[in-house]
């Protein structure tokens, strides 16, 4: 038996999809036991929803005022509470998880591995390295538990047709206050959300300025689509900085991804690979990203965008 | 504050198109460019500009890494650095030990802010800095796209997946810099002579009396999965047409 122990990510009121795919990643971990832990200020509703995920066993719940809205500073000690006895810690290698995996793996005295993106046994695991140049596989040692991220663009959400046991924790674990999140400044719009929309419409430096992103709006509009752009775009200041694809931006895995003016760097192109059809618009018929691109247009995006908006 | 630590990791250059060796036993650096990691370069600039607001005193950069690593810190001397220290080791280290090493270095100069890269494009790990925040006891504000000193505590802007992220934490802390924090300066010839005369001190890694850390073994490198030929089409139309086939209009 292996025993894992997923960190649930959520904004307080909603478990977000991103721990379902942590759940299929411990699948793929023979003799997998798998549990969800929630922190939250209310669990309730969102240990409800974990507990619907197949393949989950048990649901811990963990009630704390503190646990609103914490910093890993607060969330750290306490799953250092809870993760005796386990195999595996894992958590998505969302912002969420990138910030507080490693200091609970620190705690743990294991080093962590980072982006699963496929599992190969008990303790071998493959990851993206070098911007997504190269694939590793990783050995970590036995006799230690294992504390990973998963890529989450690598695995298909599990179903939600379960109903897994929900159990309240207590946890006694001393909480600094050294750390204090002030607000979240959320880009929201009512558009769907990059990382689980499952088309995106994306923009590069090729759109000229703010006003030219305008027509990946339309689009996006039109598609009913998540909005995207490479780090050029997001440089030059057309788009908000949470709409960066690629490396140090987000790594998406939607159905359809429609990139337009993007020349396709390997460092954009790391963010997008698991897309399941990918659509290049670019002038440039060198344009590196033609190179992944499943169906591609050499032209003028301002002529073919209008002309394909026209025609949806 | 007295002293601010950056820490300065030797990597593959950003430009270079990264090839993994034909037995897989890693990727080919002969004779390729190395450069300081862009995110380090980032903390750093930001160092600088803090020390020259008059909120810091020092500037030190720290790289644990291999005697080449002299190269990225003097040029992080050139930019400005006060002084450096290379904490040197054979080979390229894990990160918990990383994490260790520049714990000890920070409590040897009682520093009061760490600043470090998100994360490095080589391994693209992103565990430094927590690592050495948790083994510290001290708050962590990682992908910092903006930073205000306020005297015994800091406000830092954080890019997260839903926005920006606002955090006060107070000092001494660790910062890992995102990639808009700021632009770092260039480096001008009369400041790299100046560098050469700038102190660099090495510690053997084995100096620093470390616990030893259970690696995570590298054992095969392969290129990614190449995506499948793709088509091109004429025309919006075309384009149309194509999704329409694909079920995806």
């Amino acid at each position: 038996m292996a025993r894992v122990l997923i960190i649930a990510e959520h904004d307080g009121t909603s478990l977000n999809p991103s721990t379902a795919k942590c759940v299929a990643c411990a699948t793929h971990i023979d003799g997998a036991e798998i549990e969800v832990a929630v922190l939250a200020e209310s669990p309730a509703e969102i240990a409800a929803a974990a507990a619907t995920l197949d393949s989950v066993n048990r649901v811990l719940s963990v009630e704390n005022p503190a646990n609103s809205n914490a910093p890993a500073a607060v969330l750290a000690p306490q799953i250092i509470a809870l993760a005796e006895g386990y195999d595996y810690v894992f958590g998505p290698s969302s912002t969420f998880g990138k910030d507080l995996m490693p200091r609970v793996a620190a705690l743990l005295g294991v080093n962590q591995i980072s982006d699963i993106m496929s599992v190969a046994g008990s303790h071998t695991f493959k990851r993206p390295v070098y911007a997504g140049n190269a694939v590793v596989t990783v050995e970590a040692p036995t006799g230690h538990p294992v504390v990973a991220t998963v890529r989450i663009a690598s695995y298909q959400a599990v179903g939600a047709g379960n109903s897994a046991p929900v159990e309240a924790r207590e946890v006694a674990a001393e909480l600094p206050d050294h750390t204090r999140i002030v607000e979240l400044q959320s880009g929201q719009s009512d558009r769907p959300d990059l990382q689980t929309a499952a088309t995106v419409v994306a923009g590069g430096r090729a759109l000229g300025s703010t006003e030219g992103f305008d027509l990946i709006y339309q689009l996006a509009d039109k598609l009913g689509a998540g909005i995207g752009a490479s780090r050029a775009a997001v440089d030059a200041g057309y788009v908000a900085n949470d709409t960066q694809i690629g490396q140090t931006g987000k790594i998406i895995a939607p159905e359809l991804y429609i990139a337009i003016g993007i020349s396709g760097a390997i460092q954009h192109v790391t963010g997008i690979k698991d897309a399941g059809t990918i659509v290049a618009i670019n002038k440039d018929e060198e344009a590196p990203i033609f190179e992944v691109a499943d169906i591609g247009i050499v032209g003028d995006l301002f002529s073919v965008v209008p002309e394909f908006l026209d025609a949806l | 504050m007295e002293k601010i630590l950056v820490g300065l990791k030797r990597v593959v250059d950003y430009n270079v198109r990264v090839r993994v060796k034909s037995d897989g036993s890693g990727v080919e650096t002969d004779g390729v460019k190395m450069s300081i990691n862009p995110f380090d370069e980032i903390a750093l600039e930001e160092a600088l500009q803090i020390k020259e607001r008059g909120e810091a005193n020092e500037v030190i950069v720290v790289s644990v890494g291999t005697g080449d690593a002299q190269q990225q810190l003097r040029t992080g001397l050139a930019m400005g650095a006060d002084r450096a220290i290379l904490v040197e080791c054979a080979e390229s280290i894990d990160p918990l030990t990383c994490a260790r090493a520049l714990l000890e270095v920070t409590n040897r100069e009682s520093a009061d802010l760490v600043l470090l890269g998100k994360q490095a494009i080589d391994d693209d790990n992103s565990q430094t800095a927590q690592m050495m925040a948790a083994l510290w006891g001290r708050p962590q504000a990682t992908f910092a796209s903006k930073v205000e000193t306020n005297g015994d505590s800091m406000r830092v802007t954080r890019e997260v997946d839903a926005g920006m992220e606002i955090v006060d934490v107070d000092l001494p802390a660790v910062v890992s810099v995102d990639l808009r924090l700021n632009e770092p300066r260039y480096v001008k010839l009369p400041d790299i002579m100046k560098a050469k005369k700038k102190p660099l001190d090495q510690i053997p890694l084995a100096d620093l009396s470390l616990p030893d850390s259970p690696a995570i073994a590298d054992t095969v490198f392969e290129p990614p999965a190449a995506r499948q030929k793709g088509i091109m089409v004429d025309n919006a139309a075309g384009l149309v047409g194509a999704l329409k086939e694909k079920g995806l209009l």
